[in-house]
């Protein structure tokens, strides 16, 4: 018996690490892309959330995590173009520093708009409930969110593997002088790639909205395991940040099977201890504009 | 290098010369003919939410009092800042203190910080009234004369629930299974639990210790699932309260969720469909009690919600505070430690009226425990509890749901 519990801690840390994944993977793709590290992708998982309420009042909950993520993307539109394109080549300080104001500026607008005080939704009752598969109970609602992460990752393989469009953008992370060689102007696919990494922002935090706080200062919170996860799959590694999410997921599961009040801290063990044996992180890749 | 026009050093200087010479001794007395006042609550954390209410609940206080003349005459001087940790608190405890000039401090929700502010309280000599801090452990072992605890503390929130589960039949014989926040103030509770449950034969069949920054409490759900309780029971606090609900109703599980701490910030954020069970609270909006009612009109004008329970119970905290000055005509610690502990009472908006106890600076009050609204029967998205029976019960004296000398093992220094 003791053996299925720790299983089930298992499984459901699998299904927890496709939460972080949502966030993660941007992280990784707009600094693989731009070579920025975005501080301001928490505002967007939060913007993603607050949005979702918002439009849940209108046109359901159905729906709102269907159009959430576009909206915020199309403000990845503005945050790209009027922000980030001026720090892909300066140093790498400025778009820290640039990033880290404009969290605090997205919280304080937030805080502005909708106010201190956490607003709130529900899941809908066809997804409320646990389902138990052999012996294993999962809930209904993150069976869905698993589901729609993986087909999802699967999308953005393929997008980025068997597309012209990927094989730019894949180019560009190594290459970028090469590219622009070939009279290919990267800028568009920058733009592109930042609005598919803060729109998986978005939709992480509108799927969240149901069974989290929705608060201000969420995105900060978030952003905390989401750079673990980057850091420990290794920077600007598609399936790095992939492994390293269940990865975490899991352990973090694990842990606080056998030792609960150490289920938090597991996670940072384990980035300490790949760090230690692999610097890069699992999968990190070396990037010649980076190095 | 820039360079500076002679012409326009001197003339800077000869302004800041007659600055100093005229305006800062009226800058200073300015400053000295207002009651400044040291206020910290968390703004930021998983505590951030329910202490920005306690902030608007302060402000409002301070502009009421000053509107009718401030106190001894003078306007209050509120500051008010984020406490974000105990060290942090510590140390703008004593600037507010030493170098702000407060003549007095209140706030807190954190019991940790709650218990590094009362340090500097002791230190510096001056009056602390901890306004939202619950665990036991600060009026009883950590107790000091300087403090004062003006929330319910968490062996009155166990009794206030538990009696209610009493009634209900779900307390004699049944299984619990307690999560509980892992710092003072849960382990305080827990405590708590543990001596109700002892002396009402129920069994603690698991406990779990949780972080305060766990946001996801799935690992944590399915412990439950297989300890297989007749009822789980929240020891947390904040907005992990409201994660836990949220992701109970996700999970649907039918061991019934009860909780021995849940601020009514919290319960509005878990959304109506989301929270269900019995819990306790200090205080409600919707209590039919005059000075209540003429407190939520006031906050609920200027501010466009209905206050919590942090916004009100700092409310009154300054209110009593001002009446207590105005009537020692004093700000001495002295003066006013004498006075509070003569148990004078106050209306603090609830049927009976509230006192310090002398012995350990307890703000002795009623308390409710209550249960959620019908989704249908709600007026509003703030109406969702309805409040049970006052606890004590009216023909009860108030200390009974408190902890006895016996049991509490404060001891003053003189």
């Amino acid at each position: 018996m003791q053996f299925e519990f720790l299983l089930e801690q298992v499984v459901n840390g699998l299904v927890l690490g496709g939460y972080y994944l949502l966030i993660a993977l941007g992280l990784s793709l707009i600094f693989s892309v731009g070579g920025i590290v975005n501080l301001a992708h928490g505002a967007f998982y939060a913007l993603g959330a607050y949005v979702c309420v918002e439009l849940t009042k209108r046109v359901g909950f159905g729906a709102s995590v269907v159009i959430s993520p576009f909206v915020v993307a199309l403000l990845g539109i503005l945050f790209e173009r009027f922000i980030l394109r001026r720090f892909y080549t300066a140093d790498p300080i400025l778009s820290l520093l640039v990033t880290f104001g404009l969290a605090m500026v997205a919280e304080q607008a937030i805080r502005m708009i909708w106010g201190a005080a956490p607003v709130s939704t529900e899941i809908p009752q066809s997804f409320r409930g646990s389902v138990i598969v052999g012996d294993f109970l999962f809930s209904r609602y993150r069976l869905l969110i698993l589901a729609v992460v993986a087909a999802m990752l699967l999308g953005i393989w393929l997008l980025l593997q068997k597309t012209s469009f990927g094989r730019v953008v894949r180019a560009g992370i190594q290459r970028p002088d090469m590219v622009a060689a070939l009279g290919i102007r990267l800028q568009p696919y920058m733009t592109a790639v930042v609005m598919l990494g803060v729109g998986m922002a978005a939709l992480g935090g509108a799927f969240f909205a149901p069974i989290t706080t929705v608060h201000p200062a969420m995105g900060a919170e978030i952003m905390t395991v989401a750079f673990v996860v980057v850091v420990i799959g290794g920077l600007g590694s598609f399936w790095g940040v992939v492994i390293s999410a269940l990865l975490v997921g899991v352990v973090r599961g694990i842990t606080i099977h056998f030792e609960p009040a150490a289920g938090e801290a597991s996670i940072y063990v384990l980035m300490f201890l790949v760090l230690l044996v692999r610097p890069r992180g699992l999968l990190g890749e070396r990037i010649e504009k980076f190095e | 290098m820039i360079r500076y026009p002679r012409r326009r050093l001197l003339q800077a200087g000869a302004a800041f010369a007659g600055a100093t010479a005229f305006g800062f001794p009226a800058i200073v007395r300015a400053q000295a003919e207002k009651m400044r006042i040291g206020h910290l609550t968390p703004l930021t954390g998983f505590l951030g939410v329910i202490g920005s209410y306690a902030q608007l609940g302060v402000k409002l206080a301070a502009e009421e009092i000053n509107a009718s003349g401030g106190i001894l005459g003078k306007p209050i001087d509120l500051l008010s800042e984020d406490s974000i940790n105990p060290a942090t608190a510590a140390t703008k405890a004593q600037r507010m203190l030493e170098q702000d000039g407060a003549v007095v401090l209140l706030g807190e929700i954190s019991s940790a910080s709650s218990l590094t502010i009362m340090q500097v309280a002791e230190r510096n000599k001056k009056v602390f009234f901890s306004t939202g801090a619950r665990s036991d452990a600060l009026r009883g072992k950590n107790c000091n004369k300087y403090s004062f605890h003006c929330d319910i503390p968490n062996t009155v929130m166990v009794n206030a629930v538990g009696t209610a589960l009493s009634q209900k039949g779900m307390v004699k014989g049944k299984k619990f299974f307690t999560l509980t926040a892992d710092y003072i103030f849960g382990h305080d509770l827990l405590k708590a639990a543990k001596t109700f449950f002892g002396a009402h034969e129920a069994n603690l069949i698991g406990d779990e210790l949780i972080a305060t920054d766990v946001t996801d409490f799935s690992p944590y759900l399915l412990k439950v699932r297989q300890a297989k309780p007749d009822v789980v029971c929240c020891n947390l606090a904040g907005n992990q309260v409201t994660n836990l609900v949220k992701q109970y109703a996700e999970f649907g599980f039918p061991y019934p969720l009860v909780g021995f701490n849940l601020n009514t910030g919290d319960a509005w954020a878990a959304g109506a469909g989301n929270l269900s069970g019995t819990w306790p609270t200090v205080w409600y909006h919707t209590l039919a009690n005059p000075t209540s009612q003429a407190f939520v009109a006031a906050f609920t004008k200027k501010y466009g919600k209905p206050p919590e329970n942090h916004a009100w119970i700092d409310y009154i905290t300054l209110k009593l505070l001002a009446e207590a000055i105005n009537t020692t005509k004093s700000t001495d610690s002295g003066e006013l430690i004498a006075y509070f502990e003569k148990q004078a009472q106050f209306d603090i908006g609830k049927t009976r009226k509230a006192y310090f106890r002398s012995w350990d600076h307890q703000l002795v009050q009623e308390a409710y425990p209550f249960t959620v609204k019908p989704k249908d029967q709600m007026k509003d998205q703030w109406d969702m509890l309805v409040l049970g029976d006052v606890v004590p019960a009216a023909n009860d004296a108030l200390e009974t749901i408190y902890p006895t000398r016996e049991q509490n093992p404060c001891e003053m220094k003189a």
